[in-house]
């Protein structure tokens, strides 16, 4: 057994600057920065030869400090490395950092930021599928499916603290491939013939300050990352299911209140009304029978008009309480001809409802008025009892819509503000115009 | 069979945790020995092994598929990007496998009986090929140095000096390597595993964790 003593923490001062240098990744570490003079040094070499001394326009400050000790997934984690990577885009940089986190027992493991948004990420020990047959190559690892998102060449613009390989600023870009399945995403990186694929799951800036007991609060996220989990998504299929749940129940309310309703014609009479003729033109109708529990009337007016309308004054009358359901209603109609062809406005029919009505011997007076200068109109009056009103449950139907649709725009917005930033932009949905 | 012998070098006892090991070295001078039927032959010595960062050591215990195993030795290699250790885990039932470090990342794997293994000349990176009916492409060519050994082995291994390892992978994480170590390639098959899932005991110490 070997009796090696425990390796440890390695302090040395920098060959180009003098500055106190620390190795915190033991015998792993394969490059370390000196953070005042920016010379990376080889951290194998006994006398820490400088490597690359690399300009930077401004010393960068990690939001985590280096050899700030976190809790990852339950594990404890040092930051030992610190990197910024650069794309370029129609002639913009952008850029995002990257941490380097070490336990000498788990190995290696990397938080990235940019914008707000994080990261947690671990190089991935299966080999992914990749299908490039369709539009958008999809990659496939452990079952789940990752929808690519962007290609970028990436390279490296800021250095702090070590790796275990061999780490220039500048020099040589990597070709990246991003894969998404919000919450997480698969990243390839190739340099030369050598991929290497990484799975990273987002976590939010609070538990990242959390993990590593942080001061202060984290940068507020800027716009959609690309695997952030939308905040619609869960809950849309929630709200799709109830929603559906409640549409079935309604449709089986309609079903059984159309099965169930007696719609029993109870009264209909044919009239004859001519304003120029005078006298009194209100009459009441025979005694007829309401049954059952207390429900509607429906009350249909059939009029043969022409150009012309007529309004009705109803009244329902209960013959034994004298309790009175007063409503009045207007039939019109017109037609004529122009030079967009025939027209007509307008209904020969009028259908009204009387909700709960209670049981009982109703008649109904009726009081037809027109037009001084119409000649006359034939109508005829039918009421039934307790029928089927559809337009209810469609009404309900539609408000129970309402939360869905508004979420699965929502869900949309978000989707596009993603996919946005792709290469796969979503076309420009606004805008009408036929072509 | 007893277990033990001496150092035909410095006379130290030499004790075996594995009967069927066919190379150790000698814990107190380094010396390389080689069993010739009963006796231990002296064919070499191992230079001082550069530090490394593995938390397992000889004699670390754990559990791989439910089989217990301990470490017993080791071949440990150097690349431009880094090291590797390959433990030597031997098995309750008597077999043998190993058990790598890669800078943290473990994996276990067992020599893999297979006929007409490609020729070191013929791989290349993106080649497919199957063994046992799985598909593996060939993602990795490392030329290694043989940077040392210890404790017991399965096979005589100690004049080695450039290797190369052809890494292959398959979609479902299991990973296999040919080893042109030798003039007749050898084949190891097995999958990377999660450190916790090992459930190791009698690990290396570090400072500070």
């Amino acid at each position: 057994m070997s009796t090696a003593p425990p390796p440890q923490v390695k302090s040395f001062n920098c060959p180009g600057c003098g500055a106190p240098v620390v190795i915190r990744g033991f015998a792993t570490t394969l490059s370390v920065v000196c953070g005042n003079c920016h010379s990376i040094l080889d951290a194998k070499d006994p006398n820490f030869a400088v490597l690359q001394r690399f300009q930077a326009a401004q010393t960068i400050q990690p939001l985590i400090p280096l050899g700030t000790r976190g809790k990852v997934r339950g594990e404890p984690y040092e930051v030992i490395g610190f990197q910024v990577r650069t794309i370029t885009y129609l002639e913009v940089d952008y850029s995002w950092d990257e941490y380097l986190l070490f336990n000498p027992y788990k190995g290696y493991r990397y938080l990235t930021q940019y914008q707000g948004h994080w990261n947690d990420v671990t190089v991935l020990r299966a080999l992914p599928e990749v299908n490039t047959s369709g539009v958008r190559p999809i990659a496939k690892v452990n079952g789940e499916s990752f929808r690519h998102f962007q290609r970028s060449f990436a390279r490296t613009t800021y250095v702090l603290g070590e790796f275990p390989w061999q780490v220039r600023v500048g020099g040589e870009t990597t070709e990246c491939n991003d894969f998404v399945s919000p919450p997480r995403m698969l990243s390839s990186e190739t340099i030369g013939s050598e991929t290497t694929w990484s799975l990273g799951e987002y976590i939010a800036g609070k538990q990242v300050w959390q993990a590593f007991q942080l001061p202060g609060s984290p940068p507020a996220p800027v716009g959609v990352y690309e695997d952030q989990p939308s905040p619609y998504g869960g809950n849309l299929k929630e709200v799709w299911l109830v929603c559906v749940l409640f549409l079935a129940a309604l449709v089986g309310m309609a079903l059984f209140f159309t099965t169930f309703a007696r719609n029993e014609e109870v009264f209909s009479g044919s009239y004859h009304f001519a304003p120029q003729t005078g006298g009194e033109a209100s009459f009441v109708t025979d005694y007829f029978e309401l049954k059952g529990r207390t429900s509607n009337v429906e009350l249909s007016t059939r009029t043969d008009l022409s150009n012309n309308w007529v309004y009705f004054n109803y009244a329902l009358i209960n013959a034994d309480t004298g309790q009175a359901f007063d409503f009045g209603r207007e039939v019109s109609y017109y037609s004529g001809s122009d030079s967009d062809g025939a027209w007509t406005e307008g209904s020969l029919k009028d259908t009204a409802v009387v909700p709960a009505v209670p049981s009982g011997r109703y008649y109904l007076r009726v009081e037809p008025e027109m037009d001084a200068n119409a000649v006359m109109v034939d109508y005829d009056i039918s009421v039934k009892r307790d029928v089927p009103v559809m337009s209810y449950f469609l009404f309900a139907a539609l408000l129970l819509l309402v939360p869905p649709i508004f979420l699965a725009f929502r869900s949309m917005g978000f989707e596009q503000a993603r996919w946005r930033e792709s290469d796969y932009p979503p076309a420009a949905s606004s805008g009408g115009g036929d072509d | 069979m007893s277990p033990t012998a001496n150092c035909p070098n410095c006379g130290a006892p030499i004790r075996f945790r594995w009967s069927s090991a066919v190379q150790t070295v000698c814990e107190f001078c380094h010396s390389i020995l080689v069993r010739r039927d009963v006796n231990l032959e002296l064919v070499g010595k191992v230079a001082d092994l550069p530090p490394d960062n593995s938390p397992i050591q000889i004699a670390t215990e754990g559990v791989y598929r439910n089989r217990p195993f301990q470490v017993v030795g080791r071949i440990l290699y150097e690349y431009d990007e880094g090291g590797w250790n390959e433990w030597h885990a031997v098995f309750s039932d008597g077999s043998s496998g190993w058990l790598s470090d890669a800078q943290a990342e473990y994996a276990v794997s067992f020599a893999a009986a297979v006929k007409g293994l490609p020729a070191a000349a013929s791989v290349a990176r993106g080649q497919h090929y199957a063994f046992n009916g799985v598909d593996y492409e060939a993602t990795c060519l490392t030329r290694a140095h043989y940077r040392g050994v210890e404790g017991e082995l399965p096979f005589e291994y100690w004049d080695k000096d450039e290797v190369l390892f052809v890494d292959l992978e398959s979609h479902d994480a299991r990973f296999a390597t040919l080893d042109y170590s030798d003039p007749e390639p050898l084949l190891f098959l097995g999958e990377a595993v999660d450190f916790d899932s090992l459930r190791l005991k009698n690990l290396r110490r570090f400072e500070g964790w």
